[in-house]
């Protein structure tokens, strides 16, 4: 079997991959890092996004072959350098934007890729953004909600509106 | 000011931090030294006679351990149903073989034929497309009334129709019914469908078996709603392993909405292969798989007449429903449209006579089970939508017409077998309106108007059945199971506690609300209290999470147990005082004696408990933990009122959501912000229901909507920011906490608020639509104006 290498989360791993494992089989089986989910098989529910030389990809959507000698980050990378939630992490915790998690790596991948794009998108930007990961649990009010926090701008405490 | 811990504070949950950062552990996570991996060859046909199964070609390809086919579990028992109907003339319901893997007969899309097991799942996967299969296909059954005709094909040939049961409810009702009806001033029929929906939770299935042979131990990896009742069906009825031998774990569980209730027959397969193999056997479900062997919801077809007189008061209700049951029956599929549906068909309102008859129906697709709400988003949809009709042909303002049968004291015995404990529902009703800003609508509406889209309103109440139930009561049912739940809260010596509950959370957020209950009795911080739940190896006993009954019943079963505790500490704390147990009082974690100076600390107590040096030995054991099992008096009832606001685009038939508004009565709430996220999430599958989703086959049983690409699910910008409130609390009046479940609430109470709005934003634009099925897609919308 071939062998391919990346860096991921800063760390240099490489590990061996037929041409038909996918990028987040490579990640999640031989790596081990079961932060990203698989949620489909059509490609439709984001629960595996991770960024690939900072672009957010679909890690179900590409080959680990693919991403040889690329630059990946998963939702293990996402905490500051200290362990503490980032900006966005936090702001999913203190507005409920998840319920079971199974699609939060995948929200908060998409979410940090959104805000590096645009600081300070409105929240139909948001909901537009976030086509592509389906949440069956929060309804998206409190994914939209945090979103718009992490992004500085002002929401309604929680559980007071 | 609002509180920052205890019951009723908004606490932050603490299950987030490893969710947030990649560290949850979900079944699929988990990987065992040398398990092998099984793929399913399944039906590609719905209906067929299996002639041969050739697997030898299979059986040498490259890593394959084993491949099964449903000879290898003649001895095995079938998959049972948890809850037995008897039909109108008192017979019982007819009930299917349900073998693991398929028998004679393919029954639906997806009926898994063959397993073949193998190092990887690669190999496991190229294996199954070595295999021959010899089917002879036969004609499909898909129509629920035509399958009930003289003639149809049958799904079970051993069974004398395709009619699982006939169902009255209640039978001996069924003449005054009549009989009112008849007599009416005044009679609104409607016809309608609540399609056949996927619940989706967004992690897909996962079966791990282990066996080892040192203890003769199975173990089971599932996700589960409901470790100990898969533990329970699984080796008592599929295959004889007694429970002190076999151990269920559901781990992390990526939502359930009900489709992770059911035992299914890929647990049963793992379970059984890893023992024959001697390996772990794990099998993942890819999405597809999940579409055509998760148990669907609803796919009822419901006939409903409301009488009234001149005035508008209801006098009787009668319903007839065909309700699908699909190929085989489900763990808790029998009770869905019977038990679930037939007692919630009075609403909230008064109507003196109520009469439901229910045709369950095999068919050659996915069987049908619960999904959330189960039976009371139907009872809810056709009672609320035939409301909105009556009140448009009476010339009834929708509110009002809701307002004069509203039930209004309490308890209440309903003509439908049960009592509704408290409510208001004129509160909920009066707090919807404000926070929908109903009067503000004509203004809304010629705003809309400028921009060519047409804007209606809909309302509509709900009631729902919580937190079930009396294990007497749905004994007398047929459930084959008690309804109650337990839990051990354990001290440790140095003062913290640990619960473990049979309740299981997936995604309801357990682990933070039940420390806030504990804390809250005990005085303590929140963090001292640690959840359990999802292993059967160290919880007891218990019946797992749906219904929305973890906090009515299973916290619960906490309080009481925590009462034990605190009754004993007190006996210690009096022993350490010298005074009279009767005298110490509990509070901020300190006992003391009233009127005196003297206290002891929570933690010294605990310490006394497993360091008995002083301590009444004679009197009290030693140790600090106590189990109970709660098992409720009643259901609970949370109801509320919710109004939806929709624009019609009158040139496509597209649909927006503009405003939701929720005005739930939950009784007492132990943590408000999960209480809103439930909320939240119940809406946006209630929208789905009502704008986006259906599962819909083909003539022949082919699964059209078999991926994400076909099935629409509600995305971030289908739906839109909720105003939810529940502020409104009639407390529960039957369990020592007051709360009543908040699940499935805006599941139950969406759809039919989403249709009003589209059915009245039709009217008031002139077109004399009084229904659309759901979903309310634009073809759908467009075609009810145009035609
Ligand atoms: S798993 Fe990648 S989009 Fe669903
Ligand atoms: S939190 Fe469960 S799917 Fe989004």
């Amino acid at each position: 079997m071939p062998t391919v290498s990346m860096t991921v989360n800063g760390k240099p791993v490489s590990g061996e991959a037929e041409g038909r494992t996918l990028l987040v089989q490579f990640l999640r089986e031989t790596l081990g890092l079961t932060g990203t989910h698989v949620g489909c098989d059509t490609s439709q529910c984001g629960a595996c996004v991770v960024h690939v030389d900072g672009e957010a990809v679909k890690s179900c959507t590409m080959f680990a072959a693919e991403a040889d000698g690329a630059e990946v980050k998963t939702i293990e990378g996402m905490a500051n350098a200290d362990g503490s939630l980032s900006v966005i992490q936090q702001a999913f915790q203190d507005h409920h934007g998840l319920q079971c998690g199974f699609c939060t790596p995948g929200m908060v991948m998409s979410a940090a890729a959104l805000l590096k794009d645009n600081p300070k998108p409105s929240e139909a930007e948001i909901r537009d953004y976030l086509e592509g990961n389906i949440c069956r649990c929060t309804g998206y009010h409190n994914i939209v909600k945090a979103i718009l926090a992490a992004s500085g701008q002002e929401v309604t405490p929680i559980a007071a509106e | 000011m609002p509180k920052d811990h205890g019951i009723g504070a908004s606490t932050k949950r603490r299950e987030d931090v490893r969710f947030l950062t990649g560290k949850g552990r979900y079944t699929d996570d988990i990987n065992i030294r040398g398990q092998a991996y099984v793929h399913f060859l399944r039906s590609d046909v719905a209906h067929g006679k299996i002639n041969a199964v050739g697997t030898s070609e299979a059986e040498t390809a490259p890593g394959v351990l084993r491949v099964f086919t449903g000879k290898d579990f003649e001895g095995v028992g079938g998959i049972p149903c948890g809850w037995q109907i008897t039909d109108r003339q008192g017979n019982p319901m007819q009930e299917p073989a349900h073998p693991v893997l398929a028998q004679g007969k393919v029954r639906h899309v997806g009926d898994p034929i063959a397993a073949v097991v193998a190092e990887t799942y690669e190999q496991a996967r190229d294996a199954a497309e070595k295999i021959n299969l010899d089917i002879t296909e036969l004609p499909a059954v898909m129509n629920m009334k035509a399958a009930l005709e003289d003639g149809a094909p049958k799904v079970h040939d051993d069974l004398t129709s395709n009619l699982c049961y006939d169902w009255g409810f209640i039978e001996d009702n069924r003449e005054a019914v009549d009989q009112a009806i008849k007599s009416a001033h005044h009679v609104t029929t409607l016809e309608l469908v609540n399609q056949r929906l996927v619940a989706n939770p967004m992690e897909p299935r996962v079966a791990i078996g282990d066996y080892a042979s040192y203890s003769d131990e199975s173990t089971l990896y599932t996700t589960s709603q409901n470790p100990h009742v898969i533990r329970l069906l699984m080796g008592a009825f599929v295959l004889g392993i007694p429970e002190h031998k076999l151990r269920v774990v559901a781990p992390d569980v990526g939502g359930g909405f009900g489709s992770k209730i059911f035992h299914y027959a890929e647990e049963a397969f793992c379970t059984f292969a890893a023992k024959q193999l001697k390996c772990p056997v794990k099998w993942t479900s890819s999405r597809s798989e999940a579409f055509m062997t998760d148990a669907h919801g609803r796919d009822h077809v419901t006939r409903i007449e409301l009488a009234l007189d001149a005035e508008g008061n209801f006098q009787a209700i009668r319903t007839e429903t065909y309700a699908n049951m699909g190929a085989y029956l489900s763990t808790f599929s029998t009770s869905v449209p019977t038990y679930l549906h037939g007692t919630l068909m009075a609403g909230n309102y008064k109507t003196p006579n109520i009469y439901v008859n229910v045709k369950a129906v095999f068919s050659n697709t996915v069987p049908v089970d619960a999904y959330r709400g189960a039976g009371r988003p139907e009872a809810t949809f056709q009672l609320e939508r035939v409301i909105d009709k009556a009140a448009r042909e009476m010339g009834i303002d929708p509110v009002e017409i809701r307002r004069k049968n509203f039930v209004t004291e309490f308890p209440y015995a309903t003509p439908v077998a049960v009592e509704y404990d408290t409510g208001d529902y004129n509160a909920t009703m009066d707090k919807a309106l404000e926070i929908a800003d109903w009067d503000g609508f004509d203004a809304r509406a010629a705003e809309s108007a400028k921009k060519g889209l047409w804007r209606g309103r809909g309302i509509n109440t709900y009631i729902e059945a919580c937190g079930i139930a009396p294990s007497a009561l749905v004994g007398q049912l047929g459930a084959r199971a008690g309804l109650y739940e337990s839990a051990t809260v354990r001290v440790n010596a140095t003062g913290g506690l640990v619960v473990m509950t049979g309740s299981h959370s997936h995604g309801q957020g357990h682990e933070t609300a039940f420390p806030q209950v504990i804390a809250e009795m005990i005085g303590i911080d929140e963090s001292m209290v640690e959840i359990v739940h999802g292993d059967t190896a160290n919880t007891p006993m218990g019946m797992g999470t749906y219904g929305s009954r973890s906090l009515a019943v299973g916290g619960s079963a906490m309080v009481r147990a925590t009462e034990k505790i605190i009754a004993k500490a007190k006996k210690i704390a009096a022993h350490l005082m010298e005074a009279a147990p009767e005298d110490v009082e509990l509070k901020d974690g300190q006992f003391s004696i009233a009127g005196t100076d003297k206290s002891v600390a929570w933690g010294d107590v605990c310490l006394a408990a497993y360091v008995p040096h002083n301590y009444p030995l004679e009197e009290l054991e030693p140790g600090l933990e106590e189990t109970a099992f709660y098992d409720p008096a009643n259901f609970t009832y949370p109801a509320g009122a919710y109004i939806c606001e929709v624009e019609v685009d009158p040139d496509t038939g597209k649909v927006r959501i503009d405003r939701f508004a929720a005005a739930d009565d939950f009784g007492n709430v132990v943590n408000p912000m999960i209480v809103e996220g439930q909320v939240h999430g119940g809406l946006a599958q209630g929208i789905g229901q009502a704008l986006l989703e259906g599962c819909a086959y083909d003539d022949s049983g082919q699964l059209i909507s078999g991926s994400y690409m076909d099935y629409a699910m509600p995305r971030a910008d289908d739906v839109p920011s909720y105003s939810v409130d529940h502020s409104c609390q009639t407390p529960c009046t039957h369990n020592p906490l007051g709360v009543k479940g908040c699940g499935e609430a805006g599941a139950i109470g969406s759809p039919p608020a989403v249709v009003n709005a589209v059915v009245d934003a039709l009217q008031r634009n002139g077109k004399d639509v009084t229904h659309i099925d759901m979903p309310l897609s634009p073809s759908r919308v467009w075609a009810a104006m145009n035609g």
